[in-house]
């Protein structure tokens, strides 16, 4: 495959050569500044090049959707930044957004309407799944998945929250795995125990972590790779494994991070 | 001498009526302590929500084997009111059976077809014994879930026991009946042998009229008094989703589950604050009254008739991440002592000529502990568990935004995390300008 530029253009560029992207895309915090996340945020933004789409990402003007402040009980501090962010993406007449974070996904998609801030947002895996189906995707190059098995851990708030279980079933089902579904899955798929702002605190006393009740869980479906959609499931999936003693053997690995591999980028 | 019976049932009848009278108003009166919230818009929606959940028991048959087994017991309740209704009807009268000629051949099938029903009621109430008590499924064990300690265990039981006794009653009734009937007995009119009460006969052949006459008035009786006390001992017990389930599944929450509710007056607050909005002068400041809810009375209607319809099945608990790891959180426990609160200050009301005099408790605090609602990971599995759309994230939620806004009571690491994504607009102490750094080796 030859050598592919890739391009991340911020709004403002975009702005200033009097451009306006298809989309925006929405890294996140994780995405932005976790070392394992970032890696995700690289892989979505190379295939986003890799078919052509026009987007743009806010750079350093993005931040926070507040999500964890609210899900603490910090009303306050939610709406100042869903108010600030409110600001900046219509100042750029933002329309569409993609975001790889759940949790992003549903405070902009369903929570910043209440606020004046009204787009149209789409999490990557339904993303993902549109360009598989519509063949802008196409599964060549890069290594094969076949005779893998792969198990996929639902979030909560893309799940639950907002009903997509099917688009990253499908995604995983294109890489031509072997797709091992756990106990817990879909509407009654367990959390990872990062949510509600847990990941910002140390637990209350129980017998158990959450992460390694699920990656127990996910290890007993005998797959090699456990997929995530979510960057706080990726965090506390990776470490159920590591506090599993195996990370030798067993992966955790974004939806786009599988796409990205499969087709070489 | 034939009219006593009738007064007697009318005075019961009466008196039972008055009780339950009493203790609806008094559920009425307690679950209107909460704030108001619209819950009427999309009524089409609500309505096929309501039949399909409620009615249709929807997520009862998540489980189809246990979901079958619940339907029999909501469909022999149901149906077999049809016959209470003719019970209730024959006793003020003073006739018998007042529906057998209305009907003709055709009651023969009815109420052989609720003979049926009685018999699989007897049969599930029995099997469900068995589970609770034999094998004893986890999510209802007093020794793993502390909330069920003392009356939850005891009426769980009673209420199988209760229906097991009724249908008994029912089954007996109807074969001395029909032994009457062969002895063509003045009273009891030729009906013809019922479906499942006929194999009973033989019990009773060789007994005088009047014997069968004592024993056929007694269960009748039994059996009234029995569903009538069945009717006010459910207004006290958990068993009142067999009323408040239609209304709470109609004024469930339409949106997407993950959406939480927004707080209006801080959006204005915070729109004073961003200059996006001035203060009128000519308004008085408005009066900011408590953040997010302390005790029953700031949480919404809805969230206190949620209280009222759980059964404490213990779905919730049973799918909640914190609890199955051996946190002390428990959604059925948060939806008890919400209703346990409820049942306080009722009282309290009662006492004190409808107002609700201080009493130095609050629903947080005196009944749901800190350390349960912190536990939360807000992953919504409760919500989705519960087979009558109960929300008891809902009230953890409204519970922590007073812990964190009004007493200003957080954990160390989550004021951290406030103040970050206030001077770094992110959870974690990163530097803004660093936010694009991830870019860098694409950019070159």
């Amino acid at each position: 495959m030859s050598e592919i530029e890739y391009k991340v253009p911020t709004m403002a560029e975009m702005a200033a050569n009097g451009e306006t992207p298809e989309i925006l895309f929405w890294v996140g915090c994780l995405g932005s500044f976790d070392d394992r996340y970032k890696k995700v945020t690289v892989a979505f933004v190379k295939i986003l090049n890799a078919v052509g789409v026009k987007f743009a990402v806010l750079g350093t003007e993005e931040s926070c959707t507040g999500d964890p402040a609210r899900r603490a009980g910090n009303e306050f501090l939610f709406q100042m930044q869903a108010m600030t962010n409110i600001q900046v993406l219509d100042m750029y007449g933002v329309k569409k957004i993609i975001t790889a974070c759940p949790h992003c996904f549903n405070t902009l998609k369903n929570e910043y309407p209440e606020l004046g801030g009204n787009y149209e947002v789409i999490h990557h895996s339904t993303f993902l799944q549109q360009l598989i189906n519509e063949g802008r995707v196409r599964m060549e190059g890069g290594g094969t998945f076949k005779g893998r098995k792969i198990t996929y851990h639902d979030p909560c708030y893309l799940g639950r929250g907002n009903g997509v279980y099917e688009a990253p079933r499908e995604v995983l089902e294109a890489l031509d795995a072997d797709l091992v579904e756990m106990k817990r899955i879909r509407s009654k798929g367990l959390c990872c125990g990062a949510g509600g702002a847990q990941m910002f605190k140390e637990p209350e006393p129980g017998w158990k972590e959450v992460n390694v009740e699920r990656t127990e869980e996910a290890l007993n479906t005998g797959a090699d790779t456990i997929a995530v959609a979510c960057p706080f499931c990726m965090v506390m999936m990776t470490d159920g494994v590591k506090n599993k003693e195996r990370e030798d053997s067993v992966k955790v690995l974004d939806l786009a991070e599988l796409i990205a591999q499969r087709q070489g980028l | 001498m034939e009219y006593i019976q009738q007064i007697l049932f009318a005075i019961v009848l009466g008196v039972v009526g008055w009780l339950i009278y009493r203790r609806i108003t008094f559920i009425r009166d307690t679950i209107r302590l909460g704030h108001s919230e619209d819950r009427t818009d999309r009524p089409s929606e609500r309505l096929s929500m309501m039949l399909r959940m409620a009615f249709g028991q929807k997520k009862m048959f998540d489980r189809p084997l246990v979901g079958i087994m619940h339907f029999i017991l909501y469909a022999g309740f149901l149906l077999i009111n049809i016959e209470v209704l003719e019970i209730i009807l024959d006793g003020i009268s003073g006739q018998h059976r007042m529906f057998a000629p209305f009907f003709g051949t055709f009651y023969l099938y009815l109420i052989g077809f609720f003979e049926f029903l009685a018999v699989a009621v007897i049969v599930v109430c029995t099997i469900f014994l068995f589970r609770r008590d034999v094998v004893r499924v986890d999510r209802l064990q007093a020794e793993r879930h502390r909330e069920l300690r003392g009356f939850p265990v005891l009426d769980g039981n009673l209420i199988l026991i209760f229906e097991i006794v009724l249908m008994i009653a029912i089954l007996t009734m109807n074969a001395a009946d029909s032994v009457l009937q062969d002895m063509n007995s003045v009273h009891y009119a030729r009906t013809g042998d019922f479906l499942f009460s006929q194999f009973l006969k033989p019990l009773f052949a060789g007994w005088s009229e009047g014997a069968l006459i004592a024993l056929e008035r007694g269960a009748w009786w039994f059996h009234i008094i029995g569903i009538l006390g069945f009717a006010l001992y459910v207004t006290y017990s958990k068993h009142l989703h067999i009323a408040l389930a239609f209304p709470n599944t109609y004024f469930a929450r339409l949106r997407p589950r993950g959406e939480m509710k927004n707080m209006p007056d801080i959006t204005k607050e915070v729109k004073l604050m961003l200059g996006m909005e001035q203060a009128d002068p000519n308004e008085a400041p408005a009066e900011i009254g408590r953040f997010g809810a302390k005790d029953a009375m700031d949480l919404s209607w809805k969230n206190l008739m949620d209280a009222y319809t759980c059964t404490e099945c213990g779905r919730c608990t049973a799918n909640c991440p914190a609890n199955i790891t051996g946190k002390l959180l428990s959604p059925r426990k948060i939806m008890m002592d919400t209703r346990d609160r409820l049942q306080d200050l009722g009282h309290n009301m009662r006492a004190n000529g409808g107002k609700v005099v201080e009493d130095g408790k609050t629903l947080l605090g005196d009944y749901i502990l800190e350390e349960e609602i912190m536990a939360c990971t807000s992953c919504m599995a409760c919500v989705e568990a519960c087979p009558v759309m109960i929300n008891p994230l809902d009230i953890i939620l409204q519970l922590r935004r007073y812990k964190i806004m009004d007493e200003a009571h957080a954990p160390g690491s989550w004021n951290m995390m406030f103040q970050n994504m206030e001077t770094s607009q992110a959870p974690w102490k990163f530097s803004p300008s660093d936010r694009f750094n991830w870019a860098n080796n694409l950019r070159q």
